[in-house]
């Protein structure tokens, strides 16, 4: 009944689409005012999407397993908020949700928008119409999260226990509000595109969509983040994985965008370059959803392998991608205003621009370069961490310097760069405090020295910007925010160390002036799982530190997982994983300290902050 | 309206793009080479926990089949695929050899600790110099060899549950 009810409030929502689109088209051609109507239309479009996503969310909260998608995502024994998060831990479910999640925000963006032109809220509408009809089509037709199995079965088959994780719950839904925002971005610039309204006004709106989208993508990332790091233990937060790779290419498209967009309010200039990059974070996401879904790229994300799948979304991107193209290329006839390279600002963001683009395009061609070389001549090849830091590291070094220098400049002229005895001193502090920093190590102590060095300086500089009244508190709060991170991540990675012996319960072993006491194991059933709890202690400089590490062994899926004891304070994580040693008594234990990770957490939310800062500012 | 150039060019690109990924959207992840009628060099090459040297054709006793793994610590589909490889180590009459890639011995034994040791013995090639001879792409890579050294079957990427089978069935 209530599969119905889920199955059937879908499909009147695609009818509702398909009707939406005609009556937007002739709304914009006969140049009528946007009525009530389309709003009552809308929401009530919302309400039955809604309707849907709640059903399944029902049926999952009690275990209704006639439900496939229930069947083979849930089981009896999994924990209230597991299963209420197992509604979106799957392929049909998440599409649901991204679903509603468009649906929202089409209504938010017709409470928010009164004030601008209503052809080009019309326009938008029909847009955003479009891809809520492709989405509709695939969740009905190839990945409908309401079929049923006859007989009903008395057990599901259970969820993969990496994934219940608290984390791990809230994580995909922030990160799709990300995604999608950026969805409104997107039928917002091919509207004012066709309607000519690339404007001051324009901007200004599309500023706040991204303020929205940039945040929730920066808290997602975050997440997804600490998840790697607490749950799958490997002992650090970021491994440039496709998965990784693909929601942070959005996410520096629309920090890019950010900053352009503020450059055509204020001096109406780089249109086209702001169409292309709101385009573009869309096309991103939508594409990177695409690669990791189909399982082109391999990851823990990969839901299910199926060609068919693939095909559909493949043909609704580039439908969109072409779409864009050709509306691009028919209307955009917007400046080559001819622009001699003063020093200011606006020149500083459009520099911005280019090392965001570079780091970008770093990404993109490690992400994908490896399907295209697979495909065209059949070698297979692996692209990891060295390249990445290799290629994006160095470059670091200048886009820091020039982030400090280049933020504070005023609009369209500013007055000589001056070097200042503040500006010097506060170098010549950096390199000696950096090079006091890097002293004791015995590798690269002069890049490491310039690259801290760079890192610092901006760090410093974002401090004393505090409190220059010239400047708004978003910007200061995350640049702020983003010197810290580079500033942790880089101390991080340069300062971390590790050991890694194998002992059983009662032995103690030395190594490397630190005495570890592995004391004892504890078993105990708990819910869907067994866990053993092991007792160790470490001992360096007659510090003592004594941890908790557990393995957990799951039942329905036969799987081990690991769960690592991590002591944090502010400036260093120690942490502690054991893992399975098969027919043996011997745990393998793994001892970590890793400086600085919750200045990098503390510096994500900072950063977010920042965005959310400036989003109030502009809806005041 | 006049056609621009560039988007001409872009309309292609963007062609081609999606080519390439609808072509990979049905591209099998384990694919056997088809010109695979090659013998492989009776090399020699370094035992992992002795140093010893071992020539391949020696490695047989009465086995008729090799099953030479390679894969490395580092590698992620190599963790995937090595319940597989323990699978393997349950047909009879395969001999199953590792070749471990360019890697670490400490990281390599964690690896074997944490996940099984399947092998009936394990090489190293520690410069990557050995796989060459075998014709290796990269890892994970398993080739399966007669005891003339000819590579009968051979799977690059992580093998899965049909391959398996597709082994078991070759050996009958």
């Amino acid at each position: 009944m209530l599969n119905l009810i889920g199955n059937y409030s879908l499909i009147f929502a695609l009818l509702i689409s398909l009707i939406l689109i005609i009556y937007c088209f002739i709304k914009f051609k006969s140049k009528k005012n946007l009525d009530f109507n389309l709003i009552v239309i809308i929401f009530l479009q919302f309400t039955l999407i809604s309707l849907s996503f709640f059903t399944l969310v029902f049926a999952f909260i009690n275990s209704d397993f006639s439900n496939l998608a229930v069947y083979n995502n849930s089981h009896t024994s999994k924990p209230l908020f597991y299963k209420i998060s197992g509604t979106w831990g799957n392929h049909e479910g998440s599409l649901l949700l991204w679903l509603m999640v468009l649906s929202l925000f089409s209504l938010f963006f017709l409470f928010k928008t009164k004030k601008l032109l209503s052809s080009f809220r019309v326009l938008t509408i029909f847009f955003q119409q479009i891809i809520i009809v492709g989405f509709l089509f695939f969740i009905i037709f190839t990945s409908n999260p309401f079929q049923l199995i006859l007989p009903t079965p008395i057990e599901g088959l259970g969820l993969n226990p990496i994934l219940q994780d608290p984390v791990l719950a809230i994580h995909p839904p922030i990160l799709y509000l990300g995604y999608v925002g950026s969805s409104i971005i997107f039928s917002s610039s091919l509207a004012a595109l066709t309607c000519n309204y690339v404007n001051k006004d324009w901007a200004a709106d599309i500023k706040n969509w991204s303020l929205i989208s940039w945040i929730f993508l920066t808290i997602g990332i975050m997440l997804g983040s600490i998840w790697a790091y607490y749950e799958l233990g490997w002992g650090g937060f970021w491994f440039w994985d496709s998965v990784e790779n693909v929601s942070l290419m959005p996410w520096l498209c629309l920090t890019a965008l950010l900053h352009s967009s503020s450059v055509l309010e204020k001096r109406s200039i780089l249109q086209s370059w702001t169409i292309i990059l709101a385009l573009c974070t869309f096309i991103l996401s939508m594409s990177g959803t695409f690669l990791v879904r189909s399982g082109i790229l391999n990851s823990v994300h990969t839901f299910a392998n199926d060609p068919e799948r693939g095909v559909f979304v493949l043909i609704f991107l580039i439908i969109l991608v072409l779409i864009s193209l050709i509306l691009y290329f028919k209307f955009n006839h917007s400046e080559t205003t001819s622009k001699s390279f003063f020093l200011s600002k606006e020149t500083a963001i459009i520099i911005n621009n280019w090392f965001i683009m570079y780091f970008l395009s770093v990404v993109l061609v490690g992400t994908i370069y490896p399907i295209f070389l697979e495909i065209i001549t059949e070698a297979k090849i692996s692209v990891g961490p060295p390249y990445f830091n290799q290629l994006i590291v160095p470059f670091l070094i200048p886009f820091l310097i020039l982030m400090a220098l280049g933020s504070k400049l005023d609009w369209i002229k500013n007055k000589k760069l001056k070097l200042n005895i503040k500006k010097l001193t506060l170098l010549i502090l950096s390199i000696l405090i950096s090079f006091y920093i890097v002293r004791n190590l015995n590798i690269k102590i002069l890049y490491l020295t310039v690259l801290i060095s760079a890192a610092l300086y901006l760090f410093f500089t974002t401090i004393i910007d505090l409190k220059n009244k010239k400047l708004k508190w978003s910007q200061k709060i995350s640049h702020l925010a983003f010197s810290i991170l580079i500033l942790s991540i880089i101390l991080n990675s340069v300062f971390s160390e590790e050991l890694s012996v194998n002992m059983k319960a009662g032995e103690q072993k030395i190594i490397l002036n630190k005495t570890i006491n592995f004391e004892k194991i504890t078993k105990q059933e708990i819910d869907n799982y067994t866990s053993l709890i092991a007792e160790i202690e470490i001992n360096q400089d007659n510090k003592k530190i004594k941890f908790y590490p557990e393995l957990r062994f799951y039942k329905v899926s036969e799987t081990i997982t690991s769960e690592a004891d991590i002591k944090t304070n502010l400036f260093n994580d120690n942490l502690l994983v054991v893992n399975y040693l098969k027919d043996t008594d011997y745990l393998n234990i793994r001892y970590q300290k890793k400086p600085f990770m919750m200045l990098i957490w503390l510096s994500a939310v900072m950063l977010a902050l920042g965005g959310l800062i400036g989003l109030r500012d502009k809806l005041k | 309206m006049k056609i621009r150039l560039s988007f001409i060019f872009l309309f292609c690109l963007i062609l081609f793009v999606a080519f390439v990924f609808y072509k990979s959207l049905f591209d099998d992840k384990n694919y056997a080479p088809k010109n695979i009628n090659n013998k492989i060099e009776n090399i020699s090459i370094k035992e992992f926990y002795t140093d010893k040297n071992f020539y391949l054709k020696n490695l047989f006793e009465e086995e008729t089949l090799m099953a030479i793994n390679i894969w490395a610590s580092w590698c992620i589909p190599c963790r995937q695929e090595h319940r597989y490889i323990n699978k393997l180590s349950e047909i009879d009459n395969l001999k199953l050899v590792g070749l471990n890639y360019k890697d670490k011995k400490n990281s390599a034994q964690m690896f074997l600790r944490e996940l099984g040791n399947p092998f009936d013995i394990i090489l190293t090639d520690t410069d990557g110099t050995k796989s060459i001879f075998l014709g290796a792409y990269g890892v994970p890579e398993t080739l399966i060899l007669d005891r003339e050294l000819k590579i009968i079957k051979k799977y690059i990427g992580p093998i899965n549950s049909d391959i398996v089978n597709e082994i078991k069935t070759i050996i009958k």
